[in-house]
């Protein structure tokens, strides 16, 4: 198993009535509500986090993208992620995405990532989300149709510009370019290993299959409600005759470490509160743009993952449902081992991004959850998968004698 | 009224055309709400007109939407509908997101009709008057979004579905959607005919089109209702300041909708087209 922490940096001080008085969490939140003067230390408590993260024993810190997004303060991953590459040398550092239709060239995700690599000296790990309807459609404006149009030619002008050594030319309907040439490119060889972050549709189950990319699921859901969705995606493998390589997969799931049961709830509880109930209140109306998904996924029967439905039900959970149905695996650290152990196997999958920094939880919590997740938990999920140890398609390929500039810094190499 | 599908750009979309009534030939472009067979505009339109009213690609049974994607395709696929159904020098006629398009086509070749209709016609964008988002609005707050009249609105735009008109109704509304059926239904139906539009009003309906207007050398109506919330009268205005031979009339007690809800008046304004 890999695990990799992943941060959403979500904005901690909203206000109790955040969803009685306000519209949406996502999209139209107004900035008034962000104050950069805290927003200073949050940046800094968070890059602790992750930071700590492998300190830990965890594989992967892991980073995404939103927009206008008050649970996601991070519309430039990358620049984290470019900080991280300067504070660890051990750990994958995972962007886990950038959304390539939103980018014009979209050299420049080719670039960044290149980057990323070469500063890292080889532990990145990229991803391509399509990116959700209320980034990509509603707060940077793409024409919801056109969204996976210019995906895949993001996509495929990416992975040339990372592969061919001359200058070529790519004549694009979105990306017109005489000269693509980039500097630098990519360390890991022929480039890193991409992560998909999907939402159901038949579309990306293929191209991760066709392209050895790992299929992530990365809901707020818990493993119950993901499980249709991993089958669908296991069937697809089976179907197109590929090894079914645990490490095809990963999932994200919300996870909070006590020293006992009673102790979890009593720490975590008002935090795993705030997240569902104020982070989530996200308006129907931007759930899915009316063309955003292909008719062919409609017409397979996927329910988008921000139904009406879904988005009133997920603010709307008590904390026994929250437990019950694993939306959140919270308490002891046998619990949460138990809980993981059955959910990996279940939905079959080799890299668990686990979101252990949720809403408001202050620091001392995270660390205190991080911790025991890392001592205790890890250790016992860590060899689920013995057949396919030696799988490394799916996960970076760090250079041997790279800089520890972490080190350095504190002056102990 | 008739109706029959039709090959249209070399064969990359099919459209569906209903036809009905007498009189001069006139092509009516459907709003993005579109139109139904029987539609009862299009009924009363052709009390005067001979009517051809083509669907776009993405709503009722017309298909090749993904051949359709800059301005240019939406207005070269009104006039391939022209070309293939031999309609000469028709009077074209659009309602909000058909009046772009019928706009665009005047402005590309104003000797090709009789004259130009705009009912609550997009295409603008003025930025004192940044009209509301319908790409984000649940279906229970569109028809008082476009209907001077919710309980009509309601009625039409629901298609027989029982939409609610208040915040507890959505919540039977949204209960409905845990049948998956229902819910892959309106889905589907949903993004194909608001997936087509977004190709030209998704995120602002504004492409380019105000500097071309002054080609419209051709007698146009400019039909508006004074309670148009989507789209309020500075944008008839900004219509009639653009083009060269504008007259505007000011429809009462309607809103966007007008043509559902003051059918009467609607077809008086057109009245000087045949």
């Amino acid at each position: 198993m890999k695990f990799t922490f992943f941060h959403l940096m979500a904005w901690p001080h909203l206000a109790d009535d955040f969803r009685e008085k306000h519209h949406s969490v996502w999209v139209d939140v107004p900035n008034s509500l962000y104050d950069p003067a805290r927003g200073h230390d949050v940046y800094h408590n968070y890059l602790d986090q992750l930071e700590y993260a492998e300190q830990c024993g965890f594989d992967g810190i892991g980073v995404n993208e939103h927009h206008s997004n008050a649970y996601g303060l991070m519309p430039s991953p990358n620049l984290m992620a470019a900080t991280l590459t300067r504070r660890t040398s051990r750990a994958a550092i995972m962007v886990l995405g950038n959304s390539i239709a939103l980018y014009n060239p979209a050299v420049r995700v080719a670039e960044e990532f290149a980057m990323l690599d070469v500063m890292s000296g080889g532990r990145f790990i990229g991803g391509f989300p399509v990116g959700t309807s209320m980034d990509t459609n509603y707060a940077y404006g793409t024409v919801p149709t056109e969204t996976r149009e210019r995906y895949a030619e993001a996509h495929e002008l990416i992975i040339r510009a990372w592969t061919e050594r001359e200058p070529f030319a790519f004549n694009g309907r979105y990306n017109k370019l005489r000269y693509v040439n980039i500097w630098p490119r990519p360390l890991q060889q022929p480039y890193p290993a991409i992560h998909i972050p999907g939402g159901g549709s038949v579309e990306t189950y293929d191209f991760c299959i066709e392209n050895t990319y790992s299929y992530s699921y990365l809901s707020y859901s818990g493993y119950l409600r993901g499980r249709d969705l991993m089958r669908g995606y296991w069937d697809q493998v089976a179907s197109r005759a590929v090894d079914e390589s645990p490490y095809r997969a990963g999932f994200a799931q919300v996870i909070c470490v006590g020293e006992t049961d009673a102790e979890a709830e009593k720490l975590y509880k008002q935090h795993i509160d705030y997240f569902y109930n104020r982070c989530l209140h996200v308006y129907p109306g931007f759930g899915e743009a009316p063309g955003y998904r292909t008719i062919k996924t409609l017409k397979r029967g996927a329910i988008p993952q921000l139904t009406p439905k879904g988005v009133k039900t997920l603010s709307q959970l008590s904390w026994k449902e929250l437990l019950d149905q694993r939306y959140v695996i919270c308490g002891s650290p046998e619990t949460v081992r138990e809980q993981c152990e059955e959910m990996i196997k279940d939905l079959r999958f080799g890299n668990l991004f686990c979101l252990m920094a949720l809403g408001d939880m202050p620091d001392d919590k995270v660390r205190h959850s991080t911790r025991l997740f890392g001592e205790k938990v890890m250790p016992k999920l860590r060899h689920l998968w013995p057949d396919y140890a030696d799988d490394n398609r799916f996960w970076c390929r760090p250079v041997a004698n790279r800089r520890h500039p972490d080190q350095e810094l504190r002056g102990v190499a | 009224m008739k109706s029959y599908l039709i090959e249209t750009g070399n064969g990359r979309t099919q459209t569906r055309v209903l036809e009905t009534g007498a009189g001069p030939k006139l092509l009516y472009l459907h709003s993005a709400g579109g139109v139904v067979e029987n539609d009862p505009f299009l009924e009363a339109l052709g009390q005067n007109f001979h009517v051809y009213a083509p669907s776009l690609p993405g709503y009722l049974d017309s298909e090749g939407a993904d051949n359709l994607r800059t301005m240019l395709d939406f207005t070269l696929w009104g006039f391939d509908v022209m070309e293939v159904l031999g309609i000469e020098h028709p009077v074209v006629v659009g309602h909000s997101m058909g009046g772009m398009i019928a706009a665009e086509m005047a402005s590309l070749n104003p000797r090709a009709f009789k004259g130009l209709g705009l009912i609550s016609a997009a295409g603008l964008w003025l930025d004192d008057y940044p009209m509301p988002d319908i790409f984000a609005k649940l279906p229970f707050e569109l028809p008082d979004l476009l209907f001077s009249d919710p309980a009509l609105g309601t009625q039409i735009i629901s298609e027989g579905y029982d939409f609610g008109s208040n915040q507890d109704e959505l919540v039977s509304f949204m209960t409905r959607f845990q049948d998956e059926t229902f819910l892959q239904d309106f889905l589907i139906k949903n993004a194909r005919r608001m997936g087509t539009a977004g190709k030209i009003l998704f995120p602002i309906p504004e492409r380019g089109l105000a500097e071309r207007l002054y080609r419209a050398t051709l007698p146009t109506v400019i039909v508006w209702g004074d309670s148009d919330k989507l789209m309020p009268m500075p944008y008839a205005e900004a219509f009639q300041r653009l083009l060269p031979h504008a007259e505007l009339v000011t429809i009462a007690g309607a809103a966007h909708m007008a043509p559902y809800e003051q059918t009467g008046e609607v077809l008086s304004a057109l009245g000087r087209f045949h």
